[in-house]
């Protein structure tokens, strides 16, 4: 798979037209039947459309309103349960940063910044691996190498969410303290670099760096299948143009494949921060959730939007559950936003490259 | 173009020269014996550079920490040796080989440390077979691991799997179909809406669910809730992937169909749906992968129980990440053993329906097995029997349906 499948439909087919009206040129006409006197017009001949086709569409049809439905319903019906937590809480629904539904006086002020620090942290660290893999794989490695290599890179998509928390939970986190302390103590002068708790193994763990850390490594795998494909895309021609004008592989690469591919690119990138954006389980396990916003990225405490709906679905209280709602509704605008900017800025560059 | 190099103009030649001898003298995409041995060499001295260092004399420790410090004094030191003989063009080139392949090694080695780590962590509550007969039921949080198991965990992923595929693969094939053979607005809309959805956070799927069914409409957690939420997840994917597959589907194989007088279902349901299959299965399979794996709809919809509840109607159910999810969290040593067991049979789950996916997706749409080609030539000889059977129709009677074939007046 591609983990998204690559968008076929720009060159797609057009669509059949109904079958309700076909047009026969009258000269080679079966049977004598059909009228001879002017050779040059195409005839038209009306074919009914027939019972069970009727029925087929209209099966297909009721199969798409489904689909439509439910997903309206998923949409609207997470508005209208929100609504009741937003009236409640007002504007201070964006300005407050702590979560206490039953008291009202929640707000998304820490948890959406967090879950940003940690969607940005995780592109800090899935963009160059991703970037360079892709690279690898498109443009430097060998032809035995190319298909399990892209194989690989599937599969890593295809490892459920859990495995990379628990993974990152117990595996990781254990190895990189070790980093993130000699960073903490070298470079706390730059501010978000600072961690205010002391010197103890447990100020460096559970942070928002290490959970964007790991969510990092999730989105490496969407990240680099759509860039590989864009980066597979660069005209042949002008590589070989560039080749022909001495330069280096890499030479090639910046003039040619970089350039070519940019758009591309920074779509998956997009694509890859509302994935982390939207990740939830790994995050849920990693950081120990604290609802004020703190920058400090390698303290231990964090929380995202996703996270929270995790930890607190439990409240089964009317406001309570609502509130969970409201911040759901924001989280799902906002990568629905990143998702639509990231499909205009993929379909903008392959088309602006492909009419050039 | 900074990086191509300006070459002097070459002296003009003679028009009539003997036409060069082809051989080939530039070694084209081989390594040469120099670039690797500057490579093992800068590698090597990296390492033992690092390890004196690092380990010896600083004050340094911890794995992690080594691996990147000798991978940053490889980079400087393979440039270095390379920026002995050649030029910056070539230097840069080589360093940047080397960090693109950086890439690969790095998701190579994720992967590996993925399921290796699972694997032995994952082993200490797999060696006992009680893990796959049991049940948690009868385990407390002390008990060694000679007790209990993830039996209903893994029953109730496999249930919820397979309500989840009855409900999201009909529907979303029929949408598939819908978007890609009758079109028009409102399969542009249905398109719209579905690719929105795939950027639905798989916790707000799950929240839906929660809100809908079991808050609003008062049904209790179940295992069905669970499919529905995975359902949910599953849908645009099936859907987005049965889309591009079906539109895949060559255009001439459609109007070959027309022209044979077939109506429209009888050519999507003996001529695009056959092409399409193994497209079309790999797209439901890596959808199953995805869906077995789904943590937080089944966390807020499933409820948790330690019994073994065969019944995805009725009672709360657990299944495979909820498990791991549940019993990582426990102080526990053995608790977080049985996570990582559990943690095993999910990725064993995913890697079966990932290699089946690859198996059945290696076909291109089309292409045919042995298998279906013997199945093909059957069809074929029985359709030729009949057609021999029937030839004693007199002519009269053939034109006729023949013409009532084109006019339309009958259908088939």
């Amino acid at each position: 798979m591609g983990i998204e499948l690559p968008d076929a439909t720009a060159g797609a087919v057009s669509d059949l037209p109904a079958f309700d009206v076909a047009t026969v040129p009258t000269t080679g006409a079966v049977g004598g039947v059909l009228p001879t006197t002017e050779p040059e017009r195409p005839l038209t001949l009306k074919v009914p459309v027939a019972p069970a086709d009727r029925v087929f569409r209209g099966l297909l049809t009721g199969g798409g309103l489904v689909v439509l439905i439910v997903m309206l319903l998923i949409a609207v019906f997470l508005a209208i349960r929100a609504t009741q937590a937003i009236h409640l809480a007002g504007f201070k629904f964006f300005t407050t940063q702590s979560w206490l539904p039953g008291s009202n006086h929640f707000g998304i002020l820490a948890v959406l910044p967090d879950g940003i620090f940690i969607a940005l942290i995780a592109l800090f660290t899935a963009v160059p691996i991703a970037m360079s893999t892709a690279l690898f794989i498109s443009e430097y490695a060998p032809a035995a190498l190319k298909r399990p290599l892209i194989t690989v890179v599937d599969l890593m998509a295809a490892v459920p969410s859990i495995i990379y928390g628990i993974w990152g939970a117990y595996f990781l986190q254990a190895r990189i303290i070790h980093p993130i302390r000699f960073l903490a103590l070298h470079f706390g002068w730059i501010p978000f670099l600072k961690v205010r708790t002391g010197d103890f193994p447990s100020s460096y763990t559970s942070s928002t760096a290490i959970a964007g850390f790991v969510v990092g490594i999730m989105i490496v795998p969407i990240t680099t299948a759509l860039s590989r494909e864009v980066f597979s895309q660069a005209p042949v021609g002008e590589r070989e143009g560039a080749y022909a004008l001495g330069s280096t592989r890499w030479g090639m690469i910046r003039s040619v494949v970089l350039p070519y591919a940019r758009g591309g690119a920074i779509g998956a990138t997009m694509l890859g921060f509302g994935r982390a954006m939207g990740e939830t389980i790994v995050v849920a396990l990693i950081v120990s959730p604290k609802f004020v916003f703190n920058f400090h990225v390698l303290e231990g405490s964090g929380i995202s939007i996703s996270s929270l709906i995790a930890l607190r679905y439990g409240d089964s209280d009317q406001i309570s559950l609502s509130a969970l709602m409201a911040a759901g509704l924001v989280l799902f605008v906002i990568t629905l936003i990143i998702n639509s900017l990231a499909s205009v800025v993929i379909n903008r560059s392959r088309s602006s490259a492909q009419t050039s | 173009m900074t990086t191509v190099a300006q070459r002097p103009t070459p002296p003009s030649v003679p028009v009539v020269t003997p036409r060069p001898r082809l051989v080939s003298k530039v070694p084209l995409r081989s390594v040469s014996t120099e670039a690797l041995g500057s490579l093992v060499a800068s590698a090597t001295a990296a390492i033992a550079l690092v390890w004196v260092l690092y380990s010896r004399i600083l004050p340094f420790h911890g794995t992690l920490g080594f691996w990147i410090c000798t991978y940053l004094t490889f980079l400087a030191l393979f440039g270095a040796v390379s920026g002995l003989q050649f030029g910056r063009r070539v230097v840069v080139d080589r360093v940047m080989t080397a960090v693109a392949t950086t890439g690969g090694v790095i998701v190579v080695v994720v992967l590996v440390d993925l399921f290796g780590y699972t694997l032995v962590e994952g082993a200490k509550a797999l060696r006992h077979l009680n893990f796959f007969t049991h049940t948690m039921s009868l385990a407390g949080p002390l008990s060694p691991l000679t007790k209990g198991g993830a039996l209903a965990a893994a029953v109730g992923s496999l249930e919820q799997l397979g309500i989840a595929t009855a409900i999201s693969v009909p529907l979303g094939l029929l949408a598939a179909l819908y978007m890609a053979e009758i079109g028009g607005r409102l399969a542009y809309v249905v398109r719209i809406v579905v690719d929105a959805m795939t950027a639905l956070p798989s916790v707000v799927a799950g929240l839906f669910v929660l809100s809908l069914y079991i808050v609003t409409l008062r049904f209790p957690a179940s295992g069905f809730a669970a499919a529905l939420a995975i359902s949910v997840m599953m849908l645009p994917i099936v859907t987005r992937a049965a889309e591009v597959i079906i539109r895949l589907v060559p255009n001439s194989l459609r109007e070959a169909g027309y022209a044979m007088g077939s109506s429209q279902w009888r050519v999507v349901w003996n001529v695009v749906l056959p092409t399409a299959r193994s497209g079309l299965t790999t797209a439901v399979v890596l959808g199953m992968a995805r869906g077995i794996g789904e943590t937080s709809p089944v966390l807020l919809t499933a409820g948790f129980t330690q019994e073994l509840n065969v019944n995805p109607l009725s009672g709360q159910q657990v299944s495979l990440p909820l498990y791991i999810y549940t019993y990582v969290r426990f102080p526990q040593h053995t608790e977080i053993d049985r996570a990582f067991g559990a943690g095993v049979l999910l990725m064993l789950i995913v890697l079966v329906l990932f290699v089946t996916a690859r198996i059945l997706g290696g076909a291109a749409p089309g292409e045919v097995t042995k298998r279906q080609r013997r199945a093909m030539a059957r069809a074929t000889s029985r359709a030729r029997s009949r057609a021999t059977e029937s030839a004693t129709e007199t002519r009269l009677e053939h034109s006729q349906r023949q013409h009532a074939v084109i006019t339309g007046e009958e259908a088939s």
